[in-house]
C-alpha cells in the first residue's frame, strides 16, 4: 500500500475513534468512500506494520506509533488548511481536498516553517483544533524568536493532548503553552509552569470555560485558552 | 512590646507624613485576590475609619487608620493581584505604589491554604526590598485541610516577621498589629531569594552595570525586570545605562536559547521552584484532614450545573428585581409616608428665604433617605454577600459563554452587577479585566446599567404613576440595549479580545463583619455625595427657579424637549440638573412644578418617555469624571454624545409609538 494511502486510513481512524472510541470496517468504508472488503485488506496491512490493533469484526484502534503519525499527519493537514485559506485566500469549499493532497508530501522543516509563519494557529479554519508539535519546545514564543529552525530541538518523548481533552478528574503534567506571550505570562504567574501537574476539575457545558486544579487552587480557564495547555495526560482519579 | 515607644530618630524622615503632632505611618496590604484582604482591613482599621473614600478618586485602594500604641498609621489595602509583572492595571497601581509611595511597611497577607501560589507572590514583593511582614491567613481552613506550617522557619527562610491570622474571627490581628509597631522601628527587609546558577549570575552581571538605586526601583528588580525585557524598564534605563540594557538583551536571549522557554517564564518557573521548594520545608500535611474540602466541590455540583445552575442565575436576578420593584419600593413609600408627617415634603417656591432653604434642605434629605435606605443599602448588603460567599465567580463562569457575544467574558459580570449600584465605582471595577478594548467596553455598558439613582427615577415616575409593568418593560429594553450596543461596540472598537483567566475561591459561609463592612463602605462613598449634593441641589434649583433663571435654558432646549420628546418645555432644565445626579431630576421635577404628584403634571407617555430619556441620556458628572481619569476626555466625550444622541432617538421613537397605543 502506498505510503498515502495508509496515512488517509490512520487519518480516517483517528477521526472515528474519537467519535465512537472503535473504528468499524464499516464506518472506515463510509468515511473514505471505499468498499468494505478494501478496508479489511488494508486493515490487516496496518496491523501488519504495527499501526493498529484489529480484530476482525469488531474493528480497529490504533496502536501508539500509529496515533502519533495519525496526528502529525492530522496537524499538517490542518496547518495546510490555515495557510491555504488565510494565506492564499483559497475558497472554504476546495481547502480540505488541497490539503488531503498536499499533506502527505510535506516535510518536517516545511511543517515547522509553516507554523512559524502562521503564528503557531490553534485551530483550522473548520474549528478542529491543530495539534502541537513533535518538538521539545516549552512555549511558541521561543521557536518564533530563535533564528534556527523548530528541528533543533530534540523530539518529544510522549504525546501530548490539550487540557481540554481530559476527562473531569484527570491529571496531566504541563508539556508545552502555546500562544502568544502575554497568555503564557499570565497562566504561568498564577502556577501553570512547565512541568507542573493539573487536574481538570470540570468542563462549562457549550465550549464553556474549564475548571482547572493546579497547587491547591482552582482557576476557570477560557475554552481556548485552555486549549492551549498541552499535557501528557496521566491516570484518571475519582 | 511595651506601649508608646518614641517614634523619634528611627527609620529615615523623608518616608513620614506628618498629621498634626504625631507622624503617621503609612502600611500598604498586598496579597492575591481572595485571601482575606479586606477583612484584614477591616480588623485593622475598623474603628477609625476614614472618610475619603470619593467614588472616583480613591475607590482603587480603600485606606483607614490604625491607632495602636499611640502610634497613627494610614492602612492602604491595594488591589488582589497574583504577579506585578504589570500586565494589568491593577498590578501596575500596586508596584507603582510599592515603588513610589514608599510606604513603611508592606504587610503580604498569603493564604495558608494555597501557600505555593501566594508565596510565588511574596518572591516578587521581597524584590521591590520594602520592609516587609507577612501575615499567613485563613489559617482555619488550612487546619481544616491537615495544613499545618512552621511559621518560625519561614520567618528564618523569608528574613521577615510572620503572623499566623484568622482574620474573618479577628484572630491574630492584635499580634498583627504588634508587629506593625515593631518593624516600623525594625524595618524587616526579606533576604534575596537566590535564583537557580545561570538566571543568578546574569542579574548580578547586569546589576553590577546598574547605579546602585535607578530611579523608584532597586537595582536588582531592575536588572530582572531588564532581562525579562520589560518595555516600560528598558525605556527608562536606556539613557543613564546602556550597557545594561544590552547585557541584558543578549542574556535574555541566551538563557532562551537554554531553557527553550521566553525569560519572562523561565523567572516565573524559578520563583516557583524556590516557592515550591520553601513550602516543602515548612509544610507538612495531615491527609487525615483532606475530605473535608469537598463543601465546594458539592455547592459547585449545583452551582455549576448545565441546567440548576441557571435556574439559580435566574432566581438571583428575578429575586433582585422582585426586591427592588416591589419591596423596596413598598419601604420607600412608608418611609416618605411617615417623613412627610415630620414636614411637609413639598417644595416652595415662593415664601421667606429661610423657608425655601428649609424645604429644598429638607426635601433632598428625604430624597436621599428614600433611597439609601430600601435600594442602595439592601442592594450593596446582597452584593456583599454573593461576593464574599464566592457564588459571584460562579456567576461569571456561568455567563462567560454568554458575555463572548459582546467581546467580553465572564469576569465583565462584576463590574455590570456593581453597576446596579452605583455606575462609578463599576467603572472603575473594569481594571479586572485585562484587554485595553474589554475594559473600555465593559465600562461603557456599565454606564447604560440602570443604577440605583437611574432605578429611582423609573420607580418614582414609572411604576408610581403609570404601572409596574412598564417600569419593568423599561429595565427590560435597557438590557437589550446593553446587549445589543456590546455587539456592535465589539465590532466597532479596535484591539482584540482575550479569554478569561479567573481563580475560583472555596465558598464560605460570609462572615458578618466583613459583609456589613463592605456594604458601608460603598454606602459610606455615596452618602457624602448624595445627601450634599441633594441639599445643596434643590436649594439652588428653588433658588434659581424663583429668581427666573431657568427660562432661557428651557426656550433653548425646547426643540429637542418638545418638539422631539413630546414634554413639557419645563422638562429642558429638569435634564440639565439631572446631569448633576440623575435622581435630581425627581427633585428638579417636583421642585419647578410644586408637585410630588407627577401624574398631574404630564401623561403617562410622557412619564414614561421622560423616565426612558433620563436612563440613557449624558452619564452624570461623577460618572464623567470616572470615565476621564481611567479613558481619557476623547473616549469620554464620545459616550456622552453617544448615549445623549441614543437617549433623544430612543426618546423620539418611543413618544411617537406609545402615542398610538397609549
Amino acid at each position: 500500500m502506498a505510503s498515502e494511502q495508509l496515512e488517509e486510513y490512520l487519518e480516517s481512524i483517528l477521526d472515528i475513534e474519537e467519535r465512537e472510541g472503535i473504528a468499524k470496517t464499516s464506518s472506515i468504508a463510509r468515511c473514505m468512500k471505499v468498499a468494505p472488503a478494501s478496508v479489511t485488506e488494508a486493515l490487516q496491512t496496518l496491523a501488519d506494520k504495527g499501526l493498529v490493533s484489529y480484530v476482525p469484526y469488531k474493528g480497529a484502534n490504533l496502536t501508539e506509533t500509529g496515533r502519533e503519525m495519525a496526528s502529525k499527519v492530522k496537524r499538517r493537514h490542518r496547518l495546510l488548511e490555515v495557510f491555504l485559506s488565510d494565506v492564499l485566500h483559497i475558497g472554504e469549499g476546495n481547502i480540505h481536498d488541497e490539503a488531503c493532497k498536499m499533506e502527505h508530501t510535506l516535510s518536517d522543516e516545511t511543517e515547522y516553517a509553516l507554523c512559524k509563519m502562521l503564528n503557531a494557529p490553534a485551530r483550522c479554519p473548520h474549528g478542529s483544533l491543530i495539534g502541537p508539535c513533535d518538538r521539545q519546545v516549552g512555549s511558541c514564543t521561543e521557536c518564533q524568536d530563535n533564528p534556527k529552525l523548530a528541528a533543533a530541538y530534540p523530539l518529544r518523548q510522549e504525546s501530548l493532548v490539550p487540557v481540554t481533552s481530559l476527562t473531569p478528574g484527570q491529571k496531566g503534567i504541563i508539556a508545552f503553552i502555546r500562544g502568544d506571550s502575554g497568555v503564557v505570562q499570565r497562566l504561568t504567574d498564577l502556577g501553570l509552569t512547565l512541568r507542573t501537574e493539573i487536574k481538570l476539575v470540570r468542563k462549562a457545558p457549550l465550549q464553556g470555560p474549564v475548571e482547572i486544579g493546579v497547587r491547591k487552587t482552582r482557576l476557570a480557564i477560557d475554552h481556548a485558552i485552555a486549549d492551549h495547555i498541552f499535557v501528557s495526560a496521566g491516570r484518571e482519579t475519582s | 512590646m511595651p506601649g508608646g515607644h518614641g517614634h523619634n530618630g528611627h527609620g529615615h524622615g523623608h518616608q513620614f507624613r506628618h498629621h498634626g503632632q504625631i507622624r503617621e505611618y503609612m502600611v500598604a496590604l498586598a496579597g492575591n485576590a481572595n485571601v482575606g484582604k479586606s477583612a484584614t482591613f477591616n480588623q485593622l482599621t475598623g474603628v477609625d475609619q476614614d472618610i475619603g473614600n470619593w467614588p472616583g478618586k480613591t475607590v482603587e485602594r480603600a485606606e483607614g487608620i490604625l491607632q495602636h500604641q499611640g502610634h497613627r498609621i494610614r492602612i492602604i489595602d491595594l488591589p488582589g493581584i497574583y504577579s506585578i509583572t504589570a500586565l494589568s492595571t491593577e498590578e501596575q497601581v500596586s508596584r507603582e505604589f510599592i515603588a513610589h509611595d514608599h510606604p513603611d511597611i508592606v504587610v503580604n497577607i498569603i493564604d495558608a491554604s494555597a501557600l505555593e501560589r501566594n508565596l510565588f507572590f511574596t518572591l516578587q514583593l521581597a524584590e521591590l526590598e520594602s520592609p516587609m511582614i507577612l501575615a499567613v491567613n485563613q489559617m482555619d481552613l488550612a487546619a481544616q485541610k491537615g495544613i499545618s506550617i512552621d511559621f518560625l522557619k519561614l520567618s528564618t527562610l523569608l528574613g521577615v516577621p510572620v503572623i499566623p491570622t484568622v482574620a474573618i474571627q479577628g484572630k491574630g490581628m492584635a499580634e498583627l498589629s504588634d508587629a506593625i509597631v515593631t518593624a516600623i522601628r525594625t524595618r524587616p527587609k526579606p533576604h534575596v531569594i537566590l535564583y537557580g546558577r545561570e538566571v543568578e549570575d546574569r542579574i548580578q552581571k547586569i546589576t553590577a552595570l546598574l547605579p546602585v538605586k535607578a530611579g523608584d526601583y532597586p537595582a536588582r528588580w531592575t536588572a530582572i525586570k531588564l532581562l525579562e525585557g520589560d518595555p516600560d524598564t528598558v525605556w527608562e534605563v536606556k539613557k543613564e545605562s546602556p550597557d545594561a540594557v544590552t547585557a541584558a538583551r543578549t542574556f535574555g536571549a541566551e538563557l532562551e536559547t537554554m531553557h527553550g522557554e521566553p525569560v519572562g517564564t523561565i523567572l516565573s518557573g524559578e520563583r516557583y521552584h524556590a516557592a515550591e521548594q520553601m513550602v516543602a520545608d515548612v509544610v507538612t500535611i495531615q491527609t487525615a484532614g483532606q475530605q473535608e474540602m469537598n463543601v465546594t466541590e458539592k455547592i459547585d455540583r449545583l452551582a455549576l450545573h448545565p441546567f440548576l445552575g441557571y435556574l439559580l442565575l435566574i432566581a438571583t436576578i428575578g429575586g433582585l428585581l422582585v426586591w427592588t420593584f416591589i419591596i423596596g419600593a413598598a419601604i420607600s413609600e412608608i418611609m416618605l409616608h411617615y417623613l412627610s408627617l415630620l414636614a411637609p415634603v413639598e417644595p416652595l417656591i415662593s415664601g421667606s428665604v429661610t423657608d425655601i432653604v428649609f424645604n429644598g434642605a429638607w426635601t433632598g434629605f428625604v430624597a436621599a433617605l428614600t433611597l439609601i435606605i430600601p435600594y442602595v443599602i439592601p442592594f450593596y448588603l446582597f452584593l456583599a454577600l454573593i461576593e464574599d460567599s464566592g457564588f459571584l465567580t460562579r456567576f461569571s463562569l456561568m455567563l462567560d459563554r454568554g458575555m463572548h457575544k459582546m467581546g467580553l467574558h465572564g469576569k465583565a459580570i462584576i463590574p455590570l452587577v456593581l453597576g446596579f449600584g452605583c455606575t462609578v465605582p463599576a467603572c472603575l471595577s473594569c481594571r479586572i479585566i485585562e484587554s485595553p478594548k474589554q475594559k473600555f467596553l465593559a465600562a461603557f455598558l456599565v454606564t447604560l446599567v440602570p443604577c440605583s439613582a437611574r432605578t429611582i427615577v423609573i420607580l418614582g415616575v414609572v411604576a408610581a404613576f403609570v404601572n409596574i409593568w412598564w417600569a419593568l418593560a423599561l429595565y427590560l429594553f435597557d438590557f437589550i440595549l446593553i446587549v445589543v450596543l456590546g455587539r456592535i461596540a465589539f465590532r466597532v472598537l479596535p484591539g482584540e479580545s482575550v479569554g478569561m483567566i479567573m481563580e475560583m475561591p472555596d465558598y464560605h459561609v460570609p462572615s458578618v463583619p466583613v459583609v456589613v463592612g463592605q456594604t458601608w463602605q460603598r454606602t459610606k462613598s455615596l452618602i457624602w455625595i448624595v445627601l450634599p449634593s441633594y441639599i445643596v441641589g434643590s436649594i439652588v434649583i428653588t433658588a434659581l427657579y424663583a429668581l427666573g433663571f431657568l427660562e432661557p435654558i428651557n426656550t433653548l432646549l425646547s426643540p429637542v424637549t418638545v418638539l422631539l420628546l413630546g414634554l413639557p418645555v419645563m422638562t429642558g432644565v429638569v435634564f440639565v440638573f439631572g446631569i448633576i445626579r440623575k435622581e435630581m431630576t425627581l427633585l428638579a421635577l417636583a421642585a419647578i412644578f410644586g408637585t410630588t404628584v407627577f401624574s398631574t403634571i404630564m401623561t403617562p407617555v410622557q412619564l414614561i418617555v421622560f423616565a426612558l430619556v433620563t436612563m440613557l441620556y449624558v452619564p452624570c458628572i461623577s460618572t464623567i469624571l470616572a470615565l476621564a481619569k481611567e479613558f481619557g476626555w476623547k473616549k469620554t466625550l464620545g459616550i456622552t454624545a453617544l448615549e445623549t444622541g441614543l437617549a433623544i432617538v430612543c426618546g423620539a421613537i418611543a413618544f411617537r409609538l406609545l402615542s398610538l397605543v397609549m
